[in-house]
């Protein structure tokens, strides 16, 4: 299938962290996950993304020691590390609304690993100092966790877990805790300053765009097990199945018949208009397959395209004004809804539609993936 | 518009009865009995009674203060070493307490779930007997020909009886005994409620579960601990009944003389004063104590 241009490079790395068939299960019956194996290059960000409860918390609490899978092994650069508390492994955790010690001032939160450590005290106050300021924090030295801002406890919780220079960071919900507007600036810091350690990372999301912005590659979690690994754009772009697809953004999915099965084209047809894929796909005619659209590759028009096929009519149901862009809901014929959306690259509102409207949705040969699972 | 201000008007006035309830009870069984008491040991002892307290006789309120009783308390040593040997054994109790109730609470809290009110329960139990009684239980087993030596010796481990009675040791054990539970309940209300990701983060951050418990969890019960401990040495400083019962006469223990004082001198402006005093030496290191606490709240 497709293949991400970053994975090919990364393969020449060193491989940091192993995964082999990882099982873990609960109270005899439940399937947290379910024969996981992945690997994590050096210097790399992994994310794992998924719902709630489609195992990734616990996958990551494995790596991190704190549970041991049921199944499989765990190894850190070539060491078998599943069954070494989590104590004694060279990774450290940045934990979901971050878990700074309440009766502990910054500097101590920061210190508490390396005092550990045995680490001489004045090489510890070099290195907290040294954290602190990567994270712009000095002059919070001396506060406790609970005079911060969420933002600046959030950092605190990262040079923390980063200040034992751990071979691989471990990152759960890092900005969950966050309102929107934070986290997008957050997001970035967050990033700079991993990069500028250059520490492995692992980390935990159920935002998308986290993950995208963030990972250099992600892994898509679903009941346990992954549906899909791959670079951001790979993942987005050409999503591995309907669940993909669809946990990934915005998607409509028509779901048809494979008619002609070709080399170099294909065509769909469905209910509601028959598509042509511009590449080959792995089916056979007669074959049950969806398509996936995303909504930004849709164009809209009043006048009816020139064309047989990527296109459909239907009804404005709804319009939603995002600022940047408008996300028009379209009734089809066949009853069904599909989510257009449009750049508002002008000031008066594109395409001039509104509720009611007939309108044409159209799209290029290249635009959809076809999905076989 | 009248409506609404008659609506908030009447809601401050109910909100005023509910906090005026609490600060009634207060005033009436609290402040009030300790002014008099405050009273009653300023007085000399002819003049003592409540309705002679202030002197009307000149047309307006007039308040006579006599410090006599405590000139005397200060004076005498007797009172002082029973100030102390009190205070001793209180803070012996409260620490007995707490290294026998903190492995006790924090096996509590750290018990499944469902265990829990069992557990509780299972603390609670000795309430539904009279405190009275179950001093007076311990007596038989402790003394000489009571149901321990007799066991004792009928398996020939002991050919005399040990004395366990009237001494600091059935003193103490009554003491542990009786404010255990003071102990526990403060020190399982905030151990249950610990976040155990502090205890992960430690350990991720290289700290041994023994380190771990040093570091984080008695820190973190620092509450629990200070809660407990006044629980257990406030009531145990002034205990009347446990020294009376099992702490025969060798054992100092200002409650008693308080007791004397009041019932068998009939000295009630002295009484007072020693109440008095008991009451500064306990309130004292708790402002204390509490004024250091807000400070570091404030993050001075």
């Amino acid at each position: 299938m497709a293949t991400a241009p970053k994975e090919t490079n990364k393969a020449a790395q060193e491989v940091l962290l192993r995964v082999e068939n990882v099982t873990k299960v609960y109270d005899g019956t439940v399937k947290a996950v379910d024969d996981v194996s992945l690997t994590v290059m050096k210097g790399e960000i992994f994310a794992l993304l998924g719902g709630s409860g489609c195992g990734k918390s616990t996958l990551l609490r494995m790596m991190a020691g704190f549970e041991t899978p049921t199944k499989g092994k765990i190894f850190l650069a070539n060491q078998d590390i599943t069954n070494l508390p989590p104590f004694q492994r060279p990774i450290n955790m940045m934990f979901q609304s971050y878990a700074l010690f309440p009766h502990l001032s910054v500097w101590e939160n920061v210190a508490f690993g390396l005092k550990r450590d045995g680490m001489p005290k004045d090489e510890i106050a070099d290195r907290v100092e040294k954290m602190l300021s990567l994270a712009q924090l000095n002059k919070y030295a001396k506060r406790k966790p609970h005079q911060l801002s969420g933002g600046q406890q959030q950092r605190v919780a990262l040079v923390r877990s980063l200040a034992k220079r751990p071979q691989l960071l471990l990152l759960d919900e890092p900005l969950g805790a966050l309102d929107k507007k934070l986290r997008e600036t957050t997001q970035l810091e967050l990033v700079n300053i991993i990069e500028e350690v250059g520490v492995t990372c692992v980390l935990v999301t159920h935002d998308q765009e986290e993950a995208m912005t963030m990972a250099s590659r992600i892994a898509v979690m679903s009941e346990g097990y992954f549906l899909q690994v791959g670079a951001p754009d790979a993942v987005y772009e050409m999503p591995n199945s309907r669940k993909v697809a669809d946990f990934i953004g915005n998607v409509n999915i028509f779901e048809g018949k494979i008619e002609e099965d070709e080399p170099d084209h294909v065509t769909v047809r469905c209910p509601e208009c028959i598509h042509y894929v511009g590449h080959g796909v792995s089916g056979h005619p007669g074959m049950d397959v969806g398509v996936a659209l995303r909504p930004e590759k849709i164009m809209l028009s009043k006048d009816k395209p020139n064309s047989d096929y990527n296109w459909c009519a239907g009804e404005v149901i709804e319009i939603v004004y995002f600022g940047a862009h408008t996300t028009y809901h379209l009734k089809l014929d066949s009853g069904k809804v599909i989510k257009a959306q449009e750049l508002n690259n002008t000031r008066d509102l594109s395409c001039g539609l509104t509720w009611g409207d007939r309108a044409y949705a159209s799209w290029n040969n290249l635009a959809m993936v076809v999905l076989t699972q | 518009m009248a409506k609404t201000q008659s609506f908030f008007t009447s809601l401050s006035a109910g909100r005023l009865a509910v906090i005026g309830v609490p600060y009634f009870w207060f005033l009436l069984l609290a402040a009030i009995p300790l002014l008099i008491v405050l009273k009653i040991s300023l007085s000399e002892m002819e003049s003592t009674s409540i309705s002679n307290m202030i002197d009307w006789s000149h047309g307006w309120p007039r308040l006579t203060l006599n410090f006599a009783s405590y000139q005397f308390l200060a004076t005498d040593s007797l009172y002082i070493k029973t100030y102390l040997s009190s205070i001793k054994y209180a803070l012996i109790t409260t620490l007995l307490c707490l290294a026998i109730g903190y492995p006790f609470a924090y096996y509590m809290a750290r018990s499944p779930k469902h265990m829990q009110p069992t557990l509780l329960m299972l603390i609670m139990l000795p309430f539904w007997t009279s405190f009275l009684l179950r001093i007076y239980a311990w007596k038989t087993l402790l003394v000489s020909n009571g149901v321990i030596n007799n066991i004792l010796m009928s398996l020939h481990i002991i050919d005399t009886p040990i004395e366990m009675m009237n001494n600091s040791f059935s003193l103490l054990l009554g003491m542990v005994y009786s404010y255990l539970p003071f102990m526990i309940l403060p020190l399982y209300a905030n151990l249950s409620k610990m976040d155990m990701r502090y205890l992960e983060a430690a350990s991720d951050l290289g700290t041994s579960p023994f380190k771990a418990f040093w570091l984080i969890t008695v820190p973190l019960s620092k509450a629990g601990i200070i809660a407990g401990s006044m629980l257990v040495f406030i009531p145990a400083v002034g205990e009347y009944v446990i020294p009376e019962l099992l702490g025969g006469s060798s054992t100092l223990m200002i409650g008693r003389v308080l007791w004397d004082e009041f019932f068998s001198n009939n000295d009630w402006p002295m009484a007072s004063a020693v109440a008095v005093v008991m009451i500064l030496l306990i309130l004292v290191p708790m402002g204390v104590y509490n004024k250091a606490q807000a400070e570091q709240m404030e993050g001075k």
